[in-house]
């Protein structure tokens, strides 16, 4: 739990956002001293008939104080922008290896669902010093996941993938909190993140009620809603196939490119008529509203997975 | 000559002043006197201005408990809801623009009255009306969308009043446009002769860059709001993504006028500082065209920060990137002017009545507020603290701390002027001093909550950030006070206030060279200007205690 001014530091990244933000006080400590101090000083010196020295002014107070004091807080802001945003790019992108997780987010509550179909509700089990990837989607409006052991945030958004990693780096028990308000129960939606050693994660996640994982849901959706029809390899109609697809890049009709990630895997499902690949027809029917978010998510799963078995081809 | 006739109190024939010119119902509510419609505008937000923080006073009171003891999550909801609609939109955007913009802008050029005395009467009736419908939201069941409208909470789940509410502010921005575009004309066709750009006081030029904000930005807020009215109401589909609509094209819209309707907010408290802290430093302002170069850079630039309110919401990194680089450019300025008021009062011969303290208490406030906002132009730092209680205190020490500081320093200074009487003193310094700390009280545990993690629109929280919340909520109480006393010794003042001669604090500027309070047409020769503002010594020395009336007289002859 929190101490009354401080903040556990719990995740790799939390470090960084740390400095940043002390240098950022620092500075602003500075400053509000600085100017409070000579308003204090100015207000007494200057008081109406004191006998401090008036007279004709110095000859440099003018253009020579205004550039100099514009310039320096220019480049100081120029350094600041320069510091801040390279923290940030450097921790954008989650590394290759990184475990996937996904979440739900509904009014009031957040679903998680690990590789192995292991779910839980208001909670998720992280393993300690591992790269955890979270690929989050809503259900209705626009929530926020927020974590401010690990100082992220990210909002998750309806309709769109949003995404966002981290790396344990203290294990405990740490809140879960919603930033974005979504309506009556918002402060209600809460949770909690356990962070684990690797070998208890690998312990507690097997010791979790079977569920099928997401690949195989996804699967068996792949067969119940007709998808298999067109896209299995022994079909005769004329469509994409999807083994490997995933991570490639992909031709359009229209002479764009664009790279299989999730989001296009989605979309592909969703509005089939906007990203059409070259050389097919634009036959597929639009699954919207015919799919829930977490069965997208099983879908995508699956699809990847295709990739995995014809890497171990 | 005697001082008193070179001071310009001339034995004039005797005529009503605007207060006195007409007395019946109709002569106020169809008036076309600038210096009336100020005073129903005074009227209009000081009912709003009791109305939100009547709300945010249940807000503050429940959350003394971390598990909520008063208040359903609904009724909550749409508190903090009904606060943020009225304070941004019926108090904080009229605020100064619509009273002192109204009073003294053709009195500071040296003008009769606006360029379009009528349309400065209908933006009045547009605001009642504006008005009548949020309010009509509140009193049918109430809003709880949160000030920000975000899409698709707004525009699909939301079963509140959400079409009274935005109706009401999309009609309140039109009020807000003509206004703008009134001032625009007026400030370029109605100066006096010998009045240039240059020579126009700051408040003059803070009025101006808030009017081209208002012009420019509000009717992106018109279309936001009309978006969402008609996915609401028409079932269109435009944010709703199971139907090809994007939730995130809301924000961008509403930021785009909402970042720059901060400016609009606080240009206009820039402007009254800069008229107040000369005056009471007897200085000329440090680096008067710096000062309008960073006005009219801020009015310009915050067209191009909005995406740092979206650093969460999905953006592209390369976006991000640039907001934020955008955004520390933008506190640029700002620095400046804080830096301005600071050398000003160099070498001075500083007083320190009623509105000098509001003065300086803004300068502070505005510094530590903006301050905080280069933490906010951080992208790593604003991931961590955005949707926190750290933006809460942030936008509130520019807003409140900033503005409705600078609102009750003007409110003091041209009191006299307005009403042509003096309010008690020494209860003035004691409401200033009072609104200060309690000012601090409320907000500066905020930041530390913040920073702790506790978001923002929580009904309930974690039991951990009790301490702060009950610091603040205490603070509220104190600050509640302070914002009551005014309205006691003022009303008090209006019955049994000395008279206010023309000039009270021997300030420049054409306003105080007309009788207080000023005749209908407000001067009864046509000024003429051949100097700079903030005359209050010769150049290249420093402050002397001689009035300036001296000149006034002769500019008025």
């Amino acid at each position: 739990m929190n101490s009354l001014v401080s903040l556990p530091e719990a995740s790799t990244h939390a470090g960084a956002v740390d400095h940043i933000f002390y240098l950022l006080l620092a500075l602003s400590g500075t400053t509000v001293i600085l100017v409070f101090g000579l308003i204090l000083l100015f207000a007494v010196r200057y008081r109406r008939g004191s006998k401090a020295k008036r007279g004709p002014m110095p000859e440099i107070l003018s253009r020579e104080f205004e550039i100099g004091w514009t310039l320096a807080t220019l480049l100081t802001f120029i350094f600041l922008f320069w510091w801040a945003s390279s923290a940030d790019l450097s921790s954008l992108a989650a590394p290759p290896h990184a475990l996937e997780i996904h979440v739900v987010a509904k009014q009031w509550m957040w679903k998680t669902q690990h590789t192995n179909g292991a779910r839980e509700i208001n909670a998720l089990h992280v393993p300690l010093n591992r790269p955890v990837h979270l690929l989050m989607s809503s259900q209705d409006v626009i929530h926020s996941f927020f974590v401010p052991a690990f100082r992220v945030k990210q909002d998750v958004v309806p309709g769109r993938d949003t995404d966002i990693w981290f790396q344990a780096s203290k294990r405990g028990t740490f809140p879960l909190l919603c930033a974005e308000y979504c309506g009556t129960n918002h402060s209600m939606m809460r949770g909690k993140i356990v962070v684990m050693r690797q070998d208890d994660y690998a312990r507690w996640l097997t010791q979790q009620p079977e569920g099928d994982d997401l690949a195989h849901e996804g699967a068996k959706l792949f067969v119940s809603q007709g998808c298999a029809g067109c896209h299995a390899a022994s079909s005769n109609v004329h469509a994409p196939r999807l083994a490997g697809l995933y991570g490639r890049t992909v031709q359009l009709a229209d002479g764009r490119t664009v790279s299989a990630s999730d989001a296009y895997i989605r979309d592909s499902i969703l509005q089939p008529k906007r990203d059409v690949v070259a050389g097919f027809e634009p036959i597929m029917p639009s699954f919207k509203g015919l799919l829930d978010d977490g069965e997208i998510q099983s879908l995508t799963a699956y699809i990847r997975s295709l990739r995995e078995e014809q890497q171990n081809d | 000559m005697t001082d008193a006739l070179l001071a310009g109190e001339l034995p004039l024939p005797p005529r009503p002043d605007y207060l006195r010119h007409g007395s019946t119902i109709r002569s106020w509510l169809a008036t076309t006197d600038h210096k009336r419609i100020a005073i129903l505008y005074a009227v209009t937000i000081t009912v709003f201005f009791f109305m939100g923080g009547a709300a945010i006073t249940a807000v503050r009171l429940e959350l003394f408990q971390p598990n909520g003891w008063l208040l359903t999550s609904d009724t909550y909801n749409k508190l903090f809801s009904f606060h943020g609609i009225i304070m941004v939109w019926f108090f904080l955007v009229p605020s100064i623009p619509n009273t002192f913009g109204n009073f003294l802008l053709p009195l500071m050029i040296g003008a009769p009255d606006v360029a379009f005395p009528r349309l400065n009467l209908f933006s009045w009736y547009l605001t009642i009306a504006a008005g009548a419908f949020t309010v009509y939201a509140l009193v049918a069941g109430g809003v709880d969308t949160g000030w920000t409208f975000y899409t698709p909470y707004s525009s699909m789940f939301s079963n509140t009043h959400v079409f009274a509410a935005a109706a009401g502010v999309f009609v309140v921005g039109f009020a807000s446009i003509s206004t703008g575009v009134n001032f625009i004309a007026t400030t370029h066709m109605l100066r006096a002769p010998g009045m240039t750009w240059f020579r126009l006081p700051l408040f003059v030029w803070a009025i101006y860059a808030t009017s081209l904000i208002m012009v420019l930005a509000t009717p992106v807020l018109a279309i936001s709001l009309l978006l969402v009215i008609a996915e609401r109401v028409l079932g269109l589909p435009i944010f709703d993504p199971a139907r090809g609509g994007d939730p995130i094209l809301f924000q961008h819209l509403f930021w785009f006028y909402s970042h720059p309707a901060v400016y609009i907010m606080v240009l206009p408290a820039m402007g009254v500082v800069s008229e107040i802290i000369p005056c009471f430093a007897r200085r000329r302002i440090f680096g008067y065209d710096f000062m309008v170069y960073a006005m009219l850079a801020i009015a310009g630039i915050g067209f191009f920060v909005w995406g740092h309110h979206m650093f969460v919401s999905g953006q592209s990194a390369l976006a991000s990137l640039v907001f934020s680089f955008l955004s520390f450019i933008i506190a640029v300025p700002s620095a400046i002017k804080v830096f301005n008021w600071t050398a000003s009062l160099y070498r001075g011969q500083i007083s320190f009545e009623s509105p000098m303290l509001y003065a300086l208490g803004f300068v502070g406030l505005f510094t530590t507020g903006g301050l905080s906002g280069l933490f906010l132009a951080s992208i790593p730092i604003d991931i961590h603290v955005t949707d926190t209680y750290f933006v809460v205190a942030h936008f509130h020490y520019i807003m409140v701390g900033g503005s409705v500081s600078a609102f009750f320093a003007g409110l003091h200074f041209w009191w006299p002027k307005v009403t042509g009487r003096l309010y008690p003193e020494r209860w003035a310094k004691f409401a200033a001093i009072l609104m200060y700390a309690g000012f601090n009280m409320t907000f500066l545990p905020q930041f530390f909550a913040g920073y702790l993690g506790m978001p923002r629109r929580y009904h309930t929280y974690p039991a951990e950030f009790q301490i702060y919340n009950v610091m603040s909520s205490a603070g509220a109480a104190v600050l509640a006070l302070a914002y009551l006393l005014p309205l006691g010794y003022l009303t008090w003042s209006l019955f049994y206030g000395g008279k206010a001669a023309r000039n009270p604090w021997s300030a420049t500027g054409l306003e105080w060279t007309t009788s207080s309070p000023p005749p209908p047409k407000n001067f009864d020769r046509q000024p003429r200007v051949d100097r700079a503002p903030y005359d209050y010594h010769a150049e290249g020395v420093s402050a002397g205690t001689a009035p300036p009336e001296m000149q006034n007289a002769r500019e008025t002859r």
